[in-house]
């Protein structure tokens, strides 16, 4: 008979054997699910962060900052220099006007509702174009702020995330208050760990006089670009640098979604080495203590290649099932899980939902098939070697 | 006749390496066993018996000479072409039975059959008989651990016969059993040998066990002999 049929007879036996010793069967898969659930754990709030950074960064919207300023932070505009750029070719119309919005950005520090410690929070002036730029943005609660009035409207990341922004208070910053008369989603972007008001009003309580940080606009479509960008790099009016929001974003939250999902790796690699060493063991136990089943089939005439791969085929099992298992629980401790952090690129609070995506499932289940696969190599490979007769010596 | 040797062992020599030391087991055998013939091997522990036991078995290889079944070198094989040749022309008994503790009596038995091209029913009639012959056709369905030492080793020759090789191999086939258990075991041997002209190796302790083959062999210090060396 071929050797196909070998290895699934083989394979049969192992498996059958498998269940009569659940014990250390399970102490393998529990922690390889262990390992696996840190893993998809982990790089989920990596993925949520950048997601939470990206998502509502559209291919045709641009940013544009002083030239040598890497964020909102470090540049600066004047009145004068907005207005050359608001008149650049390609900038979109909407209906109430063209879909460009100057803008200046201050941090604000106010109490977390979880910890009631300070951390800082955007405060961001915006035209009226602002919300021709960002389409996606929905006020859920309250209306608007008004032109000229000291009023805000709060990301609901940040209302949810810090004591006071709820619709109808006054919030006190250094001498200025501000009444809450809205909340707004972005589709769960960045812009909902923001407070928004005028930029007129912003300028004088910080005392911008009439200058700005950076402008965003939306283009007519993505091809826009590059000619929106070379009119304004060649014009001699202003020195500035033109970036596609999505690559703005994504560069914006390089520094902490590189650190987390280094620290994650790095956290999964400890404990997986453990997980290996556990799954070698069981591999080991688990073939010696049928050395001597294994010498009699190959006695009988099975080859030693079905055997090997029997091996394999028992560890990936209890790998994957501790895949399976550490992915589904990860799945449902974490996805949607909410949180802020610190972007010290911005140096302000991001909110996010932790994010286990399929192909962070899948990564995880990689990682336990990795662990499975090696776990597996070394114990089929002595139980192939091993002569036969030596091997019908052992007990 | 000479063509009727069955089994030519021609001046083997068997030597394991332990560490440093060379361990010289066999040197120089030579043996001829006759097709039809039932053979008594023995031996003081650790003189060889197993060893020779397999190299004639084609579980491993002489270090020299030449070991020779039904006119083909065995010797000289790779380890795959060994197996099928294993699967084919040999049967193999243990004295610890090794059957396998999650089959039950039929499927323990039908192993050797999974190397054939035999249909399933094929295979199930050829188990079948097996069992009959020893006598467990209505054990067929239970497990290892649900029967006594003889009932298992019984499985095992069922399992031994059940491809219907030429050379039965049996080591030690009682040593584990007690005395009554023992005594049916060698009387389903005689049988096999008498009846269906099974050429039987068997490998023993035992003289009680020995009286009951058509020739004893001893081994001693790597040498065979027909008298036991005291
Ligand atoms: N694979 C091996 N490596 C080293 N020594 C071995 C090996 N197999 C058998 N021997 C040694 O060869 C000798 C004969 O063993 P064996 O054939 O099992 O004897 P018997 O079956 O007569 O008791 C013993 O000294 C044993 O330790
Ligand atoms: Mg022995």
């Amino acid at each position: 008979m071929n050797w196909l049929v070998q290895v699934v007879e083989v394979t049969g036996f192992a498996l059958q054997t498998l269940l009569t010793r659940k014990g250390a069967s399970a102490a393998t898969v529990i922690g390889i699910a262990g390992v696996v659930a840190v893993l998809v754990g982990v790089l989920s709030i990596g993925q949520g962060f950048r997601k939470a950074m990206t998502v509502s960064a559209t291919p045709d919207s641009v940013i544009v900052l002083r030239s040598g300023a890497d964020s909102e932070m470090m540049s600066g505009l004047s009145r004068d220099e907005t207005r050359v750029i608001a008149d650049a070719p390609g900038v979109a119309r909407g209906a109430s006007g063209a879909a460009v919005s100057a803008e200046l950005f201050v941090v604000i520090d106010l109490p977390k509702r979880s910890t009631g410690t300070d951390a800082n929070v955007p405060l961001r002036g915006v035209e009226a174009g602002a919300f021709e730029v960002r389409r996606n943005l929905e006020i859920v609660q309250g209306r608007n702020f008004e032109p000229g009035k000291n009023e805000v409207i709060v990301g609901a990341g940040a209302a949810v995330e810090f004591a006071g922004l709820d619709l109808g208070k006054t919030l006190r910053v250094g001498q200025n208050d501000w009444l809450v008369v809205g909340i707004f989603t972005a589709e769960g972007g960045i812009a909902e760990s923001e407070i928004w008001t005028d930029a007129g009003v912003l300028q004088p309580a910080y005392r911008r006089e009439d200058s700005f940080q950076v402008v965003y606009a939306r283009l007519t479509s993505p091809e826009a670009f590059d000619a929106f960008k070379d009119a304004l790099t060649t014009d001699p009016r202003v020195n500035v640098k033109v970036l596609r929001q999505t690559d703005y974003y994504a560069d914006q939250s390089s520094t902490v979604y590189n650190m987390i999902t280094g620290l994650g790796t790095l956290i999964a690699s400890l404990m997986g080495l453990g997980a290996l060493f556990g799954a070698l063991n069981t591999m080991y136990t688990a073939v010696s203590s049928r050395t001597r089943e294994i010498a009699t089939l190959r006695a009988l005439g099975f080859r030693a290649s079905p055997v090997v791969f029997s091996v394999m085929i028992e560890s990936m099992v209890l790998a994957f099932l501790g895949g399976g298992i550490g992915s589904a629980g990860a799945y449902f401790a974490f996805d949607g899980f909410r949180a802020a952090t610190m972007n010290w690129q911005s140096f302000s609070q991001v909110a996010f939902a932790f994010e286990v995506s399929p192909s962070l499932l899948l990564q995880g289940m990689l990682y336990a098939a990795g662990i499975g696969l090696v776990g597996g190599l070394f114990p089929a490979i002595r139980a192939a070697r091993l002569p036969i007769s030596v091997a019908l010596r052992e007990l | 006749m000479s063509n009727d040797v069955l089994v030519h062992v021609r001046n083997v020599e068997k030597r394991f390496r332990r560490g440093s030391e060379d361990i010289h087991v066999l040197s120089g055998l030579s043996l001829e066993v006759p097709r039809g013939e039932f053979l008594a091997l023995m031996g003081p522990s650790g003189s060889g018996k197993t060893t020779l036991l397999n190299l004639i078995g084609g579980l491993d290889r002489p270090t020299g000479g030449s070991v020779e079944i039904e006119g083909e070198r065995i010797d000289g094989f790779s380890d795959r072409k060994l197996a099928a040749w294993r699967a084919r022309h040999v049967g193999l008994v243990f004295q610890m039975y090794n059957l396998l503790p999650v089959l039950t009596a039929e499927r323990n038995v039908d192993l050797p059959l999974l190397l054939t091209h035999l249909s399933r029913q094929e295979r199930r009639r050829h188990v079948e008989a097996a069992l009959a012959v020893v006598g467990l056709s209505h054990r067929a369905r239970h497990f290892p651990r649900q029967m006594s030492g003889g009932e298992q080793q019984r499985v095992g020759i069922a399992r031994a016969i059940v491809t219907d090789p030429t050379l039965l191999l049996c080591d030690e086939p009682t040593g584990d059993l007690d005395r009554k258990a023992g005594d049916e075991i060698l009387d389903l041997l005689q049988v096999l040998n008498r009846e269906q002209g099974k050429t039987i190796v068997m490998v023993t302790h035992d003289p009680h066990a020995s009286a009951r083959a058509s020739r004893t062999v001893h081994l001693n210090k790597g040498q065979l002999s027909t008298e036991a060396v005291p």
